[in-house]
């Protein structure tokens, strides 16, 4: 008799889904059935106007084994992490630390050091393009490259600087979401651990080094697997600063090419679905490893 | 917090000096390009071409903003904007509080499995969905629509059902079971009871849903092609891949860009801050 409990349980409960039927049928259709939809695509050849036509894994293979442009991107997208994850930490941490001291203006830093997240990145990447501009109309070049006694840099055509320079954009955009999660870290340290550090002499680089970067780890560890998630999805400032689309997506010689623009490359504008579907899929792969690690030793407590 | 201020008893420190001097500079930093963004978006045409650049502008001109006005319906994108963020806040607001006090305080079969569904599903990047997700809204013919801008945005709630389901669960029982003694059906329960209790959520939730859709670049990509239906950040990136000599109108569009979000920031900065605080929600 589980059938008519069944349907006499949903009757009782018919409320509970009419609350949540909204958000549940528009997660199915645009979330959950892409996702499935992109690994069934992957295995095929589909360019929108025919019917999809099923390659099996002709297109995972062609990645791995032939793709020349898949492996610049992917070497990018790791070039790019390893750029920007390590330095933006760096800087977000010891701003942290300093905005954590007795200082006066504490809202004022953190208001204008989180201004970038806040702003949409395509205009951060247009006032950058103007920053970065060649000859020496730029203020980057005229400022610093050239009082540095070096010829100016033309950032954005030059198949050698347009990843740095977009590398440079992004810690300025990405410090501040950092800082305030760092310094969220920082107040879960007990202020008794500081107080009987200074009853046993300590001054402020030894409670720094000895104290507050030790008990900051797991915040650390969290910030470094979370920037680094977002590396591999960089996508807007790479669109943007390597001129916005059309073929040249991906600057000078795929020079600043990086997984997600080359996954939008394939898809939108050679209109290769199936292939740009398992690219995504590739990449999720990274991604999902990343999300694993970080699960694993956030968990992990300090100990005290 | 280490105290330098008891270490050093009020004494000039030079650890303290260092740390106003880093501050500051990471500051003018962080300022400098959105300096230089509205002083270009000022300038004249002549003195961008001055050389070496100059920090000031000798005659301020709009002539940037009628250019920018001239080329692109700027206002149109706007209203599209705006549009665009006002119904997926509303929906936001109030479809992912309803759900998640149905999460929070309701019994019903296979509520768990559902939540978690949710759950998982944050850990879904966005690249993996975009391909189907544009062929589903083309086979609705939903391409280059308010539709297709609005409606699949919808469907990334998740966080939000989460963030008020939380919130939700941490209201006593108590309270809800008094006002259904009083007479009060569900609904009234939601609106009467556990709406109020939840503004901060709520306002949190707009909030953010606001700064991710104004900023949104995306999916305005992926669904549009026609020039009236354009949002603001794809309207200034389209500008961008264009422009390579009139800076200073690619910076009044930027201006345009930034200035809804850093008023909303401005005005709700605490907020913000300890939203991402307690949360990690991104702007």
């Amino acid at each position: 008799m589980a059938k008519p409990a069944f349907w006499e349980a949903m009757r009782r409960q018919q409320i509970s889904y009419w609350f949540i039927i909204a958000p549940f049928l528009l997660f199915f259709v645009f979330v959950i059935i892409p996702t499935i939809a992109s690994i069934i695509l992957s295995f095929t050849k589909y360019n929108v106007m025919s019917a999809p036509q099923w390659v099996g894994l002709d297109n995972y293979k062609e990645i791995v084994l032939h793709d020349i442009r898949f492996r610049k991107a992917m070497l990018n997208t790791v070039i790019y992490t390893i750029g920007v994850v390590p330095v933006g930490v760096l800087i977000s941490v010891i701003l942290a630390v300093a905005i954590d001291q007795k200082i006066r203006l504490k809202n004022f830093f953190k208001g204008v050091l989180f201004l970038p997240t806040v702003t949409s990145i395509v205009a951060a990447s247009v006032m950058w393009r103007w920053l970065f501009a060649g000859e020496k109309y730029g203020l980057i070049n005229y400022y610093i490259v050239m009082k540095l006694g070096f010829k100016p840099i033309d950032w954005l055509m030059s198949p050698v600087w347009t990843l740095p320079a977009i590398m440079i954009m992004s810690i300025w955009a990405g410090i501040g979401y950092n800082v305030i999660l760092f310094i969220a870290g920082l107040q879960t340290i007990p202020q008794t651990v500081y107080e009987a550090a200074e009853v046993d002499g300590a001054g402020f680089w030894h409670k720094l080094l000895h104290i507050t970067i030790p008990l900051l780890r797991p915040t650390i560890v969290f910030v470094v697997i979370m920037s680094c998630i977002s590396s591999f999805q960089v996508f807007e400032q790479i669109y943007v600063m390597t001129g916005g689309g059309g073929s040249q997506i991906g600057g000078v010689l795929d020079c600043a090419l990086t997984g997600v623009p080359y996954i939008f490359d394939q898809g939108f504008n050679k209109f290769d679905m199936g292939y740009a579907s398992a690219l995504a899929y590739i990449l999720f792969l990274f991604i999902l490893v990343l999300t694993f690690i970080n699960n694993k030793f956030v968990q992990s407590k300090v100990e005290y | 917090m280490i105290n330098i201020a008891r270490f050093t008893q009020g004494r000039f420190s030079f650890t303290l000096f260092l740390i106003y001097a880093f501050l500051i500079i990471a500051t003018l930093t962080m300022l400098l390009p959105y300096y230089w963004m509205i002083l270009t978006s000022v300038k004249p045409q002549e003195e961008l071409q001055t050389y070496p650049p100059s920090f000031s502008v000798k005659h301020p001109t709009l002539q940037p903003y009628r250019d920018l006005l001239d080329l692109i319906p700027m206002g149109r994108y706007i209203l599209n904007s705006l549009y665009i963020c006002a119904v997926v806040v509303l929906f936001k607001v109030f479809a992912c509080t309803l759900a998640g006090y149905a999460f929070a305080k309701h019994r019903f079969w296979g509520r768990d499995w559902i939540f978690m569904t949710f759950l998982a599903s944050l850990m879904i990047p966005w690249q993996v969905n975009i391909i189907p997700g544009f062929v589903i809204v083309k086979n609705l013919g939903w391409l280059n629509t308010f539709s297709g801008l609005i409606i699949p945005t919808m469907g990334w709630g998740a966080f939000g059902i989460f963030l008020s389901r939380q919130y939700i669960y941490s209201i006593p029982n108590d309270l809800i079971d008094a006002a259904r003694i009083d007479g009060c059906n569900e609904w009234q329960i939601y609106t009467h009871v556990i709406l109020p209790l939840i503004k901060p959520v709520m306002a949190t939730l707009a909030i953010f849903t606001f700064i991710q859709q104004w900023n949104n670049l995306v999916w305005p990509l992926v669904v549009v092609n026609s020039s009236s239906m354009k949002t603001v950040p794809l309207a200034l990136a389209v500008l961008s891949s264009q422009t390579s000599s009139n800076f200073g109108m690619l910076m009044a569009g930027a201006v345009v860009a930034t200035t809804p979000v850093l008023l909303v920031f401005l005005v709700f900065q605490r907020y913000i801050i300890k939203g991402v605080a307690f949360t990690g929600l991104k702007g």
